[in-house]
């Protein structure tokens, strides 16, 4: 493929992964920390910040790793064990860098970094990458599109969240249960973008 | 063989109702919710999920002496992984429609949070059978809120139960509710479960009162 077709290809990539093919609402990553996070917008939004970061970080050097080390190798049953500690490896040193140069930034982010190695969103985005044989500049594209996506479902869900604080839901729905409800009806939102996008 | 002691009945019990890890704690939807849209792929997943799981707590309640505690998370989620790549060679190489039809969903059993919960929880403190018990019911408990939501799923959304027709289900009588295969549908209907369960809890602990 030449550079024009490569561009458009993983423009449709991040636009699709941001609306059409969201990976919380129709593929259900990283529920949750939506689930359990979602009360106050401004923790939805370190965390959300957070994934961004991490996901289009760690689906790159998972990309490079994939391709250069175990794609040659034919290990590709070891992808799993290797993408973990990539991740896990670059969290800490993320956490490492941010608290030395930016404490300010470490308090607000700080919290949230050690429970992104356990949201399957980043695992489940790099293992999607694989699966659908993206080139680099696609899972550039894959990645951030993702990221951004979590964090816009998080977002809209923290803000919902908050104005029903105060309302009254019956007590087997408390929490979980009208979250829930909410995330599907958010997902029947999101199949309406369905169309924005055509040969996908 | 030895009567199951008061203390491991309690265990079952926990993992299989009062702590339920779908409908009480809420932790490790992700990876099986997305493929409750067929009844025959949620059990090959749940079947994955009881092995990954109860196994993974037996060995990490093997080696909880060994374990240096400050990287801890980093063998348990090792030790996770090993199981899952048993699981996933396995299907690739002798069922790969269910393979490649599960996706990285296989995969994604390493970060289902059940099962990182409870090795921290129980594994981590309690002997090797003990945290197998706990394992294995936990994984039950939440296998059997899962297949529920999948049966309801195929059986509204597609008329069928299993790949198999169901009496006025897959009748001309019965319109198709496509919603229910589609993503909303697994929140609607995890989500009325879950309203459920907790309702049936709630009302119970009201009257042991």
């Amino acid at each position: 493929m030449n550079i024009t077709s490569q561009m458009s290809h993983a423009l449709v990539v991040f636009v699709s992964a941001i609306f059409t093919q969201n990976i919380l609402l129709s593929y259900f990553l990283g529920l949750c920390p939506f689930i359990g996070v979602s009360r106050e917008v401004k923790t939805s939004f370190g965390l959300g910040l957070a994934v961004i970061f991490v996901m289009t970080s760690t689906c790159l050097l998972n990309w490079v790793a994939y391709q250069v080390v175990l794609e040659p190798l034919g290990l590709h049953f070891f992808r799993f064990i290797m993408f973990i500690i990539i991740i896990a490896a670059f969290v800490q040193f993320v956490e490492m860098v941010i608290e030395r140069y930016s404490p300010s930034l470490y308090q607000r982010l700080g919290v949230f970094l050690p429970l992104i190695t356990v949201n399957c969103a980043i695992l489940g985005a790099s293992l999607f990458m694989v699966i659908r044989d993206y080139s680099f500049v696609a899972t550039v594209g894959y990645g951030l599109g993702s990221g951004i996506g979590w964090f816009l479902a998080i977002m809209a869900m923290a803000g919902i969240r908050q104005r029903l604080a105060n309302e009254r839901i019956p007590r087997g729905l408390q929490g979980p249960g009208i979250t829930l409800i909410i995330a599907g009806l958010m997902a029947l939102a999101f199949i309406g973008f369905t169309g924005v996008l055509q040969g996908n | 063989m030895r009567p199951i002691g008061a203390e491991n009945r309690k265990l079952i019990a926990e993992g299989l109702w009062q702590n339920n890890p779908v409908f009480k704690q809420v932790l490790g939807i992700c990876s099986t919710l997305a493929v409750t849209n067929l009844v025959l792929n949620t059990v090959v997943m749940c079947v994955a999920l009881i092995f990954t799981r109860s196994l993974s707590a037996f060995t990490v309640a093997v080696l909880r002496t060994l374990t240096p505690r400050n990287i801890r998370m980093m063998v348990e989620t090792l030790i996770i992984a090993f199981y899952v790549i048993i699981v996933d060679i396995l299907l690739k190489a002798y069922w790969p429609e269910m393979s490649s039809s599960l996706g990285p969903y296989v995969g994604l059993i390493i970060t289902n949070c059940i099962i990182m919960g409870r090795c921290e929880a129980c594994a981590n403190a309690n002997p090797s059978g003990r945290a197998l018990l706990d394992g294995l019911f936990n994984a039950l408990g939440y296998s059997f809120v899962l297949l529920i939501v999948a049966g309801l799923r195929e059986l509204f959304g597609m008329g069928t139960f299993l790949g198999l027709t169901v009496p006025y289900f897959s009748g001309p009588y019965w319109d198709k509710w496509i919603i229910m295969v589609m993503p909303p549908g697994a929140f609607f209907v995890l989500a009325i479960v879950v309203w459920v369960f907790r309702s049936i809890q709630t009302a119970k602990e009201n009257k042991a009162k």
